[in-house]
């Protein structure tokens, strides 16, 4: 159980996707402006996360693994992600019409995200279990939801604001990111000393 | 547009990176060392001028509408390739990459490309442009590397310059640096070119593969509310 605290701890806060790893960022700039589009993003994407990880597990273990195809991974998992990306719009789109109407304009975008492909393999490179890496899959989309959803209030600020010319639009928007993402900065060290 | 114009415009009128806004999440990631940078720079050079002219040679072939799996397997074909060769022959380069390697897959540069120029041009235009693009996007690299690694390490490629070693500005090389500078730089390119280029939408919008994962829904969804 303890491990499982750490992993999930340390995806939400000291290994954030966004503000750590630079994963996702297209999305963290792109739909960051409005809080309710950010909520769908991100919910979107902890649920493509934990079902890409729930089929990309089981493919690199008892598929490639054992037939020597282990260099396949990136091919394989890309693919099995468009795939399962299409896969879960149509089932959405016909039997829960309204929840692809709140994630299902996000779900396009996903295929392409870095942060999905960037999890499945990090959870084979970290050599982590089938429950482990759900828990850590499940902890880096919490990160991207958090970082979002806060980054969302930096930005609806940032609307009245006075800014020099050169720096509207994107600039300002990446130094604010810089300063979120200092602000995560605090969290290095508290979840080792957690159970220390 | 003549052969040089067509190559020159990757580094500096559509730089990929500081002016078109694409791949920004190798650009921050990568950045925190010049060697890094160059390395990565290189990678994604190869795939894209691999991808570009594949997809060029086959863009009578491929149909239409399932162009962008096969755009997406090529191209993860070639990062595969540029993985074992990087594994093999340059280990501390695949040590320092780690994860953004493989990530080459989803750079929105090389979709993009593929997407807007390789699949409507001729193999050796196709082949200039990427070279183009490859060297705009490993100069842009490159320059926030320098930047990150000399303030914030002290170092350049490694070697040790004398009184910033001892005063090193160590948030650079962390990723809220990154931001910063990312942010800084692009700053400076919009003042340079007077805001002409100056890309006000960014995200979904803006993105040239926008149309490939369905950009119209997202500017719906921003119409409609």
């Amino acid at each position: 159980m303890k491990e499982f605290i750490i992993i999930m701890l340390s995806a939400v806060f000291i290994n954030n996707y966004v503000l750590s790893r630079f994963l996702g960022i297209c999305p963290f700039l792109g739909v960051s402006k409005k809080l309710g589009q950010a909520t769908g993003m991100s919910l979107a994407v902890i649920f493509v996360m934990l079902m890409a990880t729930a089929v990309t597990w089981p493919i690199q273990m008892y598929l490639l693994n054992p037939n020597n195809l282990g260099y396949l991974q990136t091919i394989v998992f890309i693919l099995v992600i468009a795939a399962l990306v299409q896969l879960v719009e149509i089932i959405l789109k016909r039997y829960l019409p309204s929840m692809h109407k709140s994630l299902g304009v996000y779900l396009p975008l996903i295929t392409t995200n870095c942060a999905v492909l960037g999890v499945t393999i990090l959870n084979i490179d970290e050599g982590y279990t089938f429950a482990e890496s759900m828990v850590n899959s499940l902890g880096s989309g919490l990160g991207f939801f958090l970082a979002m959803v806060m980054f969302a209030g930096v930005r609806s600020k940032l609307e009245g604001a006075d800014i020099p010319k050169a720096f509207q639009g994107l600039p300002i928007t990446l130094v604010a990111a810089s300063i979120t993402s200092l602000s995560f900065l605090g969290f290095s060290g508290v979840v080792e000393n957690l159970f220390a | 547009m003549n052969k040089l114009q067509n190559f020159s415009k990757g580094i500096i009128s559509e730089n990929p990176v500081l002016v078109l806004i694409l791949g920004t999440c190798p650009t921050l990631a990568v950045s925190t060392s010049v060697s890094s940078a160059l390395g990565m720079g290189a990678a994604a050079t190869i795939v894209l001028l691999c991808s570009n002219i594949v997809i060029s040679a086959l863009r009578n072939v491929i149909p239409d509408k399932v162009r962008i799996p096969c755009y997406i397997v090529l191209i993860a074909g070639f990062v595969t390739m540029v993985q074992m060769l990087v594994k093999a022959f340059a280990p501390a380069l695949d040590e320092s990459l780690g994860i953004y390697l493989p990530l080459i897959v989803v750079n929105c540069i090389i979709l993009g490309r593929a997407e807007m120029y390789a699949n409507k041009n001729k193999v050796i235009d196709s082949a200039i442009d990427a070279l183009g693009m490859g060297a705009g996007f490993t100069f842009a690299l490159l320059l926030m590397a320098t930047i990150r690694e000399v303030l914030g390490n002290g170092t350049f490629m490694g070697i040790e310059i004398p009184w910033l070693v001892d005063n090193k500005i160590s948030i650079m090389t962390m990723a809220p640096g990154g931001f910063l500078v990312f942010g800084i730089l692009i700053a400076v390119v919009n003042k340079i070119s007077g805001g002409k280029n100056a890309k006000k939408t960014f995200g979904c919008s803006g993105c040239p593969s926008a149309e490939i994962c369905g950009k119209t829904s997202c500017d719906e969804k921003e119409a409609a509310k």
